[in-house]
């Protein structure tokens, strides 16, 4: 057993709206980077970003990405090392938007980012308004640290999901699992459901 | 953030290999290079222990804590002494 | 050095603090009774493991301050958006109760067989293993020589100020500040650099033995001006902390 610490506690924000907090998290203002390698700098004359299918593939490069129609996005965040960001605001191109413009097939989608990241989604969950690939946050382009040029955005999963220097999307008729799934990570990740590890 | 060194996470090497670790030479399974555990490229801040190796940046070791258990992979290691 | 012994897997201890000393706005040296403890290397680290009353557990590892043989200290630093540094720092008093495992670490090490002479480089909270060191050395009467080089942002960030300014027989103390240039300040100013280096580390030709421990990109730039110096890459030890100084 061990002794007690006196007067040591977890972290609290009291002042946080409980009903924006997932089980097991704690509200920061910080923007904390995590990262599983050095930070890519990819130039944007030779950024692409694609999405693959069954022998399909489309492609854009960074003008015509730019050229799609943008959406802007207040939402809260929630990584699996349980701080959450309230009330973050983004600017991206929705999956919807990039989807449509694509014929495919396949229920599942596997993101690709510079350094080698992977992370599967369901494709259900990139779409109806839920997914975006994002260039900017907090009104100015996307930090490298945090991901930019671009990086997907599906905040209602842990953020885990959301890979940082996304560069494709594969589309897939099987689930393959990607970096931290293959390690245990949930496959799905709600964190309302607290899905941080196979089994949970 | 910044990486760590492999001095970072010498308790988590001895749990994983029950014995000091920092001083071990590790080969690296993609480039070759030689070096102590101590000076490999250590990425933490994430939901596992990503470590790199500081010649080549390939992954070398990679640690995930769950359920009281510590996954771990060290196929980009070819050799440990 | 000494053959690293093979190890029992690190088991908690029952720690009470003892006497705590701020020696800075932020860093605050903690003494540690902790019945059972095996001892350790000048250098190493130990774990510090808090429990609060809900059962929550946080740990952290830390380098220990002291040399061996003398009472266990460690030395925190507090980030401002630490779990357990702001509690080290500002909660934590004589009688309180914490668990710590180790000795922890045995590359980062210097034993007085490992000889001199030494340049030791700190930046920041990275002084703390480097004062094991020296204490290490004063402690057995090593007869190697000793230069300390110290990087701090402010005189008022210098950890160990009083000790270092009576510094032990033949090891001679550099400082440098990097956000200010106090009036009447006697030491040097603005980050090192290999023009630095070259001032104030000894000659690769006297073979050194060097020990530069900080933050990450600190820790680079000195081993990357040491190199250029002509230090052989095993003949310097590194141990880098997140940017935040640890």
């Amino acid at each position: 057993m061990s002794p007690v610490s006196r007067g040591f506690h977890r972290r609290s924000r009291p002042d946080a709206d409980p009903s924006r907090v997932p089980p097991g998290q704690y509200v920061t203002t910080d923007f904390p980077v995590l990262s599983a390698g050095p930070t890519p700098r990819t130039a944007l004359d030779t950024w692409t970003f694609s999405i693959t299918s069954a022998g399909t593939a489309r492609s854009w490069t960074w003008p015509e990405f730019r050229a799609l129609p943008p959406e802007t996005v207040t939402t809260d965040i929630h990584c699996v090392t349980r701080w959450s960001k309230l009330g973050t605001t983004w600017e991206g191109v929705s999956l919807d938007t990039l989807l449509a413009q694509v014929g495919y097939t396949g229920r599942f989608a596997l993101a690709h980012s510079d350094g080698g990241y992977t992370t599967n989604v369901p494709v259900a969950d990139l779409t109806g308004g839920r997914a975006w690939v994002a260039y900017s946050y907090g009104g100015q382009p996307l930090a490298a640290e945090h991901g930019g040029p671009a990086r997907l955005l599906v905040p209602h999963l842990y953020f885990w999901k959301s890979a940082k220097w996304v560069r494709r999307i594969e589309l897939l008729d099987h689930e393959v699992p990607g970096f931290w799934e293959s390690y245990g990570y949930n496959n799905y990740g709600d964190p309302w459901r607290e899905q941080r590890y196979s089994n949970d | 953030m910044d990486p760590v060194d492999g001095n970072a996470i010498g308790g988590l090497l001895i749990d994983v290999f029950g014995t000091e670790t920092t001083g071990a030479t590790l080969v690296c399974a993609t480039c070759g290079s030689e070096g102590p555990a101590a000076q490999l490229v250590v990425y933490r801040q994430g939901p596992g222990v990503v470590a790199r190796c500081r010649a080549c940046s390939n992954l070398m070791m990679v640690f995930v804590r769950m359920h009281g258990m510590t996954c771990t992979d060290v196929s980009g290691v070819a050799d440990m002494r | 050095m000494a053959g690293a012994a093979l190890q029992q897997r690190l088991t908690w201890l029952v720690a009470t603090v003892g006497e705590v000393t701020d020696e800075t706005p932020r860093v605050r040296t903690i003494r540690l009774d902790v019945p059972g403890w095996p001892g350790h290397r000048a250098g190493q680290h130990l774990e510090v493991r808090l429990t609060a009353e809900d059962g929550y557990q946080a740990s952290r590892e830390y380098s220990i301050a002291s040399a061996p043989g003398e009472p266990l200290e460690i030395t925190v630093e507090r980030l401002d958006d630490g779990e357990v540094s702001p509690y080290l720092t500002q909660e934590v008093r004589a009688g309180d109760l914490m668990e710590v495992r180790g000795p922890i670490g045995g590359w980062f090490v210097w034993e007085p067989a490992d000889g001199g002479p030494l340049m030791l480089i700190a930046g920041g909270s990275g002084i703390v293993p480097l004062r094991s060191i020296v204490r290490q050395r004063d402690r057995t009467g090593s007869g190697a020589a000793a230069r300390l080089l110290y990087s701090a942002r402010t005189a008022a960030d210098v950890i160990y100020a009083g000790e270092l300014r009576r510094p032990a027989d033949g090891v001679a103390v550099t400082y440098t500040l990097t956000r200010e240039h106090p009036a009447g300040w006697a030491g040097r100013t603005g980050r090192v650099d290999a023009a630095m280096l070259a001032q104030v580390a000894w000659p690769a030709a006297v073979n050194p033995l060097a020990y530069v421990c900080g933050p990450t990109s600190f820790v680079e730039t000195v081993a990357a001006g040491l190199t250029g110096l002509g230090y052989p890459t095993r003949r310097v030890k590194t141990e880098r902390f997140g940017a935040t100084g640890g």
